[in-house]
């Protein structure tokens, strides 16, 4: 790993003072993605300013909305009782993830950030438009399994890998963030971006912010909710595809549906189209099958992965069955 | 442990070497930046690039007043420093669990954490688990029930299985595998090492 200088530092405020003092800086939480590219190369910031010690690791109901401060690490809020009675959805994509260890440290800031990548982003001997721009995309025509199969570009297909932003995308979410003067508010749909031409920039976050906290809106999804990861073995793997379903059903009718997938494109992928459909309609499988075809319309496989073609709405409609079973 | 006696016995270890080979990689990949940095003798910014940052940490109850380089991972600090290496280097990148220890009673993987992250923490590694000759149950029921075969990966699958148990996360086999997939064994001794965490679980095996 390149030495660089390391700075520690206590409030948000200050954190944000020392970013915009250096523009090779970056901030570390629990580094787990961080040193991981560090060690590899793909990355070699100047200066790490720590921010473990910013005191924003709230997880509390305020009003009707449940608050996750930026730095409360992926464990705390997977075994919060009130994450676990109100958004069981985020409890069940966070436990989906990584590993207990690593789930200790990741904070949910860090998991937002962490990079979108692949296979040839890691290594520094092959082209990448994200790691390097404008040397090429080695996945596009090489193996590329684990790739996207929505909103690709002719730059990058990699794909988002974080469960937890499944589940906070289907939950309307917000993300406060803050530069040195001021905070702004932005839907965390948005946080995210698709690679476009400029698939180096994974997210909205401009150089000089940092995420403050996490507002989700509660809802009367609970009950009847079900994360579904397929991958290439039982724990501990990334998502080949996953799916976060939620549903409200009354009188047998589905009064309100979240959906969103995992391991198909560059950000957390909402399925609206399959949302709209399925509302006010019957929970039965023969809906879930249309809500799950409607879901592919845009969808395009690279070759090593067109299996997902074909898993992807399978999932879906595996994801809804469970979800509407639970009692 | 025999082996390491018998090192230390030959002159020269595979440690030792170890470390001098180690020295000479560090020399080589001199950062690119501290070379530039030197060319327009900066050397304020050179001394800062290379600065120890002092650190304070307690490891397996006993307490270390020290400074290391930014760079310097909680792993290389333990086995390189404190030569405390009964906590393994595996895959180094956060895949495998050979390196876990505990961090104010938490487990984590050692190598994605920064040694200066540590800064006041309490730190227990596979060393600390024993009461003086008195196994930790763990220790004893992976003796017992045969949880290892190489054993390199053992230090992490105890010092995690240990966590496991404090965490409550021993309700059945199945959740006991998944809450210990972050600790791969290659030589696949898995069902011994969840029929050990599911014997201390259940409050046995006091060695």
């Amino acid at each position: 790993m390149i030495n660089f200088q390391y700075l520690r530092t206590t409030s948000a405020k200050s954190a944000l003072a020392l970013l915009v003092k250096d523009k090779n800086s970056k901030f570390i939480a629990g580094g787990t993605n961080l040193i991981d590219l560090m060690k590899r190369g793909v990355t070699a910031p100047e200066k790490l300013i720590d921010i473990n010690h910013v005191p924003l690791k709230q997880i509390e109901l305020v009003g009707d909305k449940i608050i996750i401060g930026a730095l409360a690490s992926n464990t705390a809020v997977a075994e919060s009782s009130l994450i676990k009675e109100k958004l069981p959805l985020l409890a069940m994509a966070l436990n989906a993830g990584a590993s207990a260890q690593l789930r200790n440290v990741a904070t949910v800031g860090g998991n937002m950030m962490q990079r979108t990548r692949c296979g040839y982003f890691y290594d520094t001997e092959m082209p990448c438009n994200k790691r390097q721009p404008g040397s090429g995309c080695g996945a596009i025509g090489g193996f590329n399994r684990m790739h996207a199969i929505f909103g690709t570009s002719d730059k990058c297909i990699a794909v988002h890998p974080s469960d937890m932003c499944i589940a906070l995308t289907a939950f309307d979410a917000s993300v406060v963030l803050a530069n040195n003067k001021t905070e702004r508010k932005i839907l965390f749909k948005d946080f995210h971006r698709l690679a476009g031409d400029t698939p180096q920039l994974d997210n909205n976050l401009k150089t000089d912010e940092m995420i403050i906290r996490l507002e989700i809106p509660t809802n009367n999804l609970g009950k009847n909710s079900h994360y579904l990861k397929v991958r290439d073995r039982a724990s501990y793997a990334f998502a080949l595809i996953s799916v976060g379903a939620a549903l409200e059903i009354s009188n047998n009718r589905i009064t309100d549906v979240r959906l969103a997938m995992g391991g198909v494109a560059h950000k957390p992928w909402r399925l609206t189209a399959s949302e709209n459909f399925l509302k006010g309609k019957e929970a039965t499988v023969e809906n879930f099958e249309k809500a799950a075809k409607l879901a592919m319309v845009d969808a395009k496989g690279f070759g090593e992965n067109d299996f997902k073609l074909q898993m992807a709405p399978n999932s879906i409609i595996e994801a809804l069955t469970v979800a509407k079973s639970k009692a | 442990m025999q082996s390491s006696d018998k090192e230390s016995n030959q002159g020269d270890s595979r440690r030792d070497f170890l470390k001098k080979s180690s020295l000479i990689t560090a020399i080589a990949l001199t950062p690119s930046v501290a070379v530039k940095a030197a060319e327009n003798q900066a050397d304020e910014r050179f001394a800062e690039l290379f600065e120890k940052i002092p650190l304070n940490l307690t490891v397996n109850n006993k307490a270390y007043k020290t400074s290391v380089e930014p760079r310097v991972t909680l792993l290389d600090y333990l086995r390189e420093e404190l030569h405390l290496t009964g906590t393994k280097k595996g895959c180094d990148h956060g895949q495998c669990g050979a390196c876990t220890v505990h961090v104010d009673g938490e487990r984590v993987n050692s190598c994605l954490s920064l040694a200066v992250m540590n800064e006041g923490k309490k730190i227990t590694t596979i060393e600390g688990l024993a009461n003086g000759e008195e196994l930790h149950p763990m220790q004893a029921a992976f003796i017992k029930h045969d949880g290892f075969q190489c054993g390199y990966c053992t230090p992490g699958q105890i010092m995690s299985a240990v966590a496991c148990v404090n965490e409550g996360h021993t309700n059945s086999r199945a959740e006991i595998s998944e809450y210990m997939s972050g600790n791969i064994c290659r030589c696949g001794a898995y069902p011994n090492i969840v029929d050990a965490i599911v014997e201390v679980s259940k409050g046995g095996t006091k060695a």
